[in-house]
């Protein structure tokens, strides 16, 4: 028996299958950024390593931030042209109608990462990660898709229309800027450096970057999965009682 | 009340300090179609959403297909379908995924082809609805409703934007739907649309039922047809309203309203008339009464002071 919540996900596989200018958008932009930081600005920024393997974590955070917005147009969408009142009258779970989008925002995430990480090699990526160091870069990841999937669900639901949703997930995409993504929080001006310091975005890329150089650490990763659960609780809250509320 | 559909007592809804729903009664028997006829903003849309388990009401008691909309909710919704303002198609599948879809939700045995056939969607089946006009997919909207056998459907404004010959074929839809037996719970602007549908019509104005009755009741109500006569100068307005006493004038439009039935004998004698006292008038219309008029007529305010 075909269970709801894989109707759903097959419904949100064949959007995405048919919007191909979304994925384009999540996959492209985050290679795009590494050319325009790794070749043109690289050489500008003194991080006592290889650019590449400096910024490569950070731009794998982006490119889970560039795919939200895509996710957030199309909850939105589904919300504001009443195809969520008619799943919620036919009974139709919520998880299902919520779970679909998360996962299809998770995919397009890993999609976006594994292409990323191969333009990265061709850019001379060179980590010294042990197989075990890259599952927990998967695992990080995944994590962090479905904490950032979750609150963008929320922020879909939420907005009035399309066109705000896609906003409200701009200011994820900012983010990373202002976070060790690019380049080192001591390197930033007062202020800055302090916000860049606590965000959430740091402990996650340090976290990455770590495993990625073969010398996790515990501290930040800890810190990073917390902030993880934490986003994810969030949003999934918020996003349960948007679903029950709004009509 | 085994043969009440639906019925409702003293639904109350408020949004804030607005009050949407202000105490509504009604019942609606079991395999006729009832109307809620009501401009924007009239709480349509609100009654049709607490009675579809959409949302919560703050007072009073709805039960559809025999059970409560907010305490047996699942119930509820296994016996409706509905049909809301906007088509809640997925327009980046085709018409054919979008039926397949819903039985693939419902676990349902309707055949998908037999629906596309019914509703003369068969060619358009495989393209994405994207390519739709607004007709398709208002018919797409419905089939996808009655893919979960419903006995009871709501259909929130069905034609509200469609061009009037797709107007008439969702209507010869829903008389073949009331001929198969299910109830019609429907909302309309359209004073035509529901005295052509319904077998009772309740106005709702500002979360108020004004008025209930069949469409002839109501009709009897209401000020009947008359004749308007639009002339060039005031003079020559004040000399027709000399002789025709029982218009009421409008001295800015330079008309005249005249009761009459617009039938050819009444009107011809009205004509003569004018003729007569050799006046003669640049326009000459026969209306028949809009939901503006019901309005007018039923609550002594237009329909535009409600929409503010």
């Amino acid at each position: 028996m075909k269970s709801q919540s894989m109707v759903m996900l097959r419904r949100n596989f064949k959007h995405i299958a048919r919007n191909p200018t979304s994925v384009f958008n999540a996959v492209l932009m985050p290679i795009v950024i590494m050319f325009m930081f790794v070749y043109m600005l690289g050489d500008a920024f003194n991080v006592g390593v290889h650019y590449v393997d400096y910024a490569t974590p950070g731009l794998m955070l982006l490119a889970v931030c560039y795919g939200l917005g895509a996710t957030a147009t199309s909850v939105n969408s589904d919300m504001t042209k009443g195809i969520i009142n008619r799943f919620k009258v036919m009974d139709v779970s919520r998880g299902a109608v919520l779970t679909g989008h998360v996962i299809a925002s998770v995919l397009t995430n890993l999609l976006a990462i594994a292409a990323l990480v191969g333009v990265a090699f061709l850019l001379g990526f060179s980590p010294s990660a042990s197989f075990l160091d890259w599952l927990g870069v998967v695992g990080m990841v995944v994590l962090l898709g479905f904490a950032a999937g979750w609150l963008t669900v929320a922020l879909g639901l939420a907005a009035k229309s399309p066109e705000t949703a896609g906003l409200a997930a701009v200011p994820l995409v900012l983010l990373p800027f202002f976070s060790s993504a690019i380049v080192p929080a001591e390197k930033m001006g007062q202020g800055i450096r302090q916000f860049a310091e606590y965000q959430p975005f740091t402990p996650i890329i340090e976290t990455l970057r770590g495993l990625l150089n073969g010398t996790p650490s515990a501290g930040q990763a800890i810190a990073a999965i917390a902030w993880c659960v934490g986003i994810a609780l969030v949003g999934y809250l918020w996003a349960r009682s948007t679903f029950t509320k709004r009509a | 009340m085994t043969s009440s559909a639906i019925a409702v007592s003293g639904l109350r809804k408020a949004f804030g300090d607005k009050t949407v729903l202000d105490g509504i009664d009604l019942e609606v028997p079991a395999g006729s179609v009832f109307s809620l006829l009501g401009p924007n903003g009239a709480g349509k849309t609100t009654t049709v959403n607490v009675l579809t388990t959409l949302m919560k009401a703050d007072a009073g008691t709805a039960r559809v297909a025999g059970h409560d909309v907010a305490t047996e909710a699942k119930a509820v919704r296994a016996a409706i379908g509905v049909t809301g303002q906007f088509a809640a198609v997925d327009e980046l599948l085709t018409g054919q995924e979008n039926l397949q879809l819903m039985v693939d939700l419902n676990r349902s045995n309707s055949n998908i082809a037999d629906l596309l056939e019914r509703f003369d969607l068969t060619e358009a089946a495989q393209k994405s609805v994207s390519t739709y006009s607004g007709g398709m997919r208002r018919k797409l909207d419905l089939a996808m409703t009655l893919v979960g056998h419903p006995r009871i459907i709501f259909l929130d404004e069905p034609t509200t934007g469609l061009d009037p010959r797709s107007r008439r074929t969702m209507w010869s839809i829903i008389r073949d739907l009331v001929a198969g037996g299910v109830t019609i719970f429907l909302t309309t602007q359209y004073l035509d649309e529901a005295d052509q549908l319904a077998d009772r019509i309740a106005v709702l104005d500002q979360g108020r039922l004004v008025a209930e009755g069949t469409p002839d009741d109501l009709k009897r109500r209401m000020p009947g047809t008359h004749v308007r006569l639009r002339f060039t100068t005031a003079g020559e307005l004040d000399a027709a309203a000399r002789v025709l006493a029982d218009a009421t004038r409008d001295d800015e439009a330079l008309t005249l309203r005249v009761p009459s039935d617009g039938g050819t004998k009444s009107v011809r004698a009205l004509l003569d008339r004018l003729d007569e006292y050799s006046i003669s008038a640049e326009e000459f219309s026969v209306h028949t009464p809009d939901l503006d008029d019901v309005f007018l007529a039923l609550t002594g305010h237009t329909t535009e002071v409600v929409a503010k």
